[in-house]
């Protein structure tokens, strides 16, 4: 069963002569365990069309579904407790709170959420630990390279239960090595069986996904099919198919 | 690739046998490129012709014949290795003549044609980054040899998406702006 689900959303800022359509009759399924990435150039509507699924706007038309529930049928306060428990979001630019330790940040959902204190640090502390950087836990964004900063980004989005993560350009301005490690993981979340969405117009980090959705003009053009197994590549003897 | 300096390569850490060559090769690259031993053997012989390996005089063709680089060897090899590699002259590339040829053809969409390609090209890297994700049965070499083919098909989808792009805003435009000029020199002399 798909965990979000989006049905012939569109969105349409401005009206008349000056109306823009953002996205047109987008349909996605993302089922729990998988990553799909969503590729498209600048203006192509994969930001808006990650910040509908996850609740952040309302779509001009069409349906979003998370966990089985139809947003449209959720009051404010609904999907607020939504966004709190169960979506995680990756920004480009971290967005981590500066004057809050790496623990902090990430265990201030839980803590919104009424989470008492020491058991959101707890949470906190598993989920650093996770990502290799308990012992960075007390240090302050500005003490941590970008790398790290991105990794405490993920940790806050994947704490407690969260069941659906929603990342836009995650490895931002970071070289290929550390958005190699920011894929990781992202897929290692989805094989605790997180439904995860990356927008991005990078090919390389796309690539990492279970799914390959193309955006063109707001609009789903093409999608990748499932690739067959990889050992594929390595049973031929040519360089453009080289063996292992 | 250069089959003939990558033999010179793993000989200038000392005397090989031919089978041992081509089993340090294949390691070398990951076991990613294949090479079988006649043309270990073949390689060997025109080095030798060449003068930049030697054998061993004592065993005549036998399979446990060894080899050796010579001075000439470690000279050819410390050419190449500092050679930049000759992509002065842009190759006819199969790809960039297919999406020419569709610009000129009546009733084909060259963004269509772009996005096949593009979904191909990505659905091959989903293949090679499928290698790459159990790191622990992951060696180094192979590390190298996966990144380089990922970097390879990322330079083509970029390709593809610039000339999306390029293409797309010269379709919103109007005609070329260094017409322009001429244009309206004409205008005034008319006037």
């Amino acid at each position: 069963m798909s965990f979000l689900e989006l049905r012939s959303v569109s969105k349409s800022y401005g009206e008349g002569a000056a109306e823009v359509h953002a996205i047109r009759h987008v349909d996605l399924a993302v089922e729990c365990g998988t990553l799909v990435a969503v590729m498209g150039r600048s203006g192509s509507g994969k930001s808006t069309l990650l910040t509908i699924a996850g609740s952040l706007e309302e779509p001009t038309s069409g349906e979003v579904a998370i966990g089985g529930a139809s947003l449209r049928a959720m009051s404010r306060n609904d999907k607020a407790r939504l966004r709190r428990r169960t979506i995680g979001y990756v920004f480009q630019e971290f967005n981590l709170l500066a004057g809050l330790t790496a623990l902090e940040n990430v265990a201030l959902p839980l803590e919104l959420d009424g989470l008492a204190g020491k058991k959101a640090q707890a949470a906190g502390m598993a989920a650093l630990e996770e990502l290799g950087l308990a012992h960075r836990a007390t240090h302050y964004p500005d003490e941590m390279s970008g790398g790290e900063r991105q990794r405490v980004a993920i940790a806050r989005a994947v704490v407690g239960e969260r069941r659906l993560l929603l990342a836009d350009e995650p490895s931002g301005a970071l070289d290929s090595t550390n958005g190699e490690a920011v894929m990781r993981m992202i897929l290692t979340a989805c094989k605790r069986g997180v439904a995860a969405v990356v927008v991005t117009h990078d090919a390389q980090l796309a690539s990492w996904a279970d799914r390959v959705v193309f955006l063109r003009d707001g609009r789903v053009v093409d999608q990748t099919v499932p690739p067959p197994s990889p050992e594929v590549l390595l049973e031929t003897s040519s360089w453009s198919g080289p063996r292992r | 690739m250069s089959v003939r300096h990558a033999i010179l390569a793993l000989l200038s850490e000392g005397p090989k046998y031919g089978l041992q060559l081509q089993k340090e090769f294949e390691a070398s690259t990951g076991e990613v490129w294949p090479l079988n031993i006649g043309q270990v053997y073949t390689t060997l012989q025109r080095l030798e012709r060449d003068g930049l390996v030697e054998s061993d005089e004592t065993e005549n063709e036998s399979p446990q014949k060894g080899f050796h680089i010579t001075d000439a060897g470690s000279t050819e090899l410390s050419s190449w290795l500092n050679t930049p590699s000759d992509t002065a002259a842009p190759p006819r590339d199969e790809l960039v003549i297919k999406v020419l040829s569709a610009l000129r053809v009546p009733g084909v969409s060259v963004h269509d044609v772009i996005q096949v390609h593009r979904r191909y090209l990505v659905e091959l890297m989903q293949q090679w980054t499928r290698l790459k994700e159990d790191e622990a049965d992951f060696d180094l070499t192979f590390a190298l040899v996966v990144d380089a083919e990922l970097f390879r098909l990322d330079s083509v989808v970029r390709w593809l998406d610039t000339a999306d792009g390029r293409l797309k805003r010269a379709a919103s435009e109007p005609p070329a702006s260094s017409t322009t000029p001429r244009l309206a020199r004409r205008l005034v002399v008319r006037r």
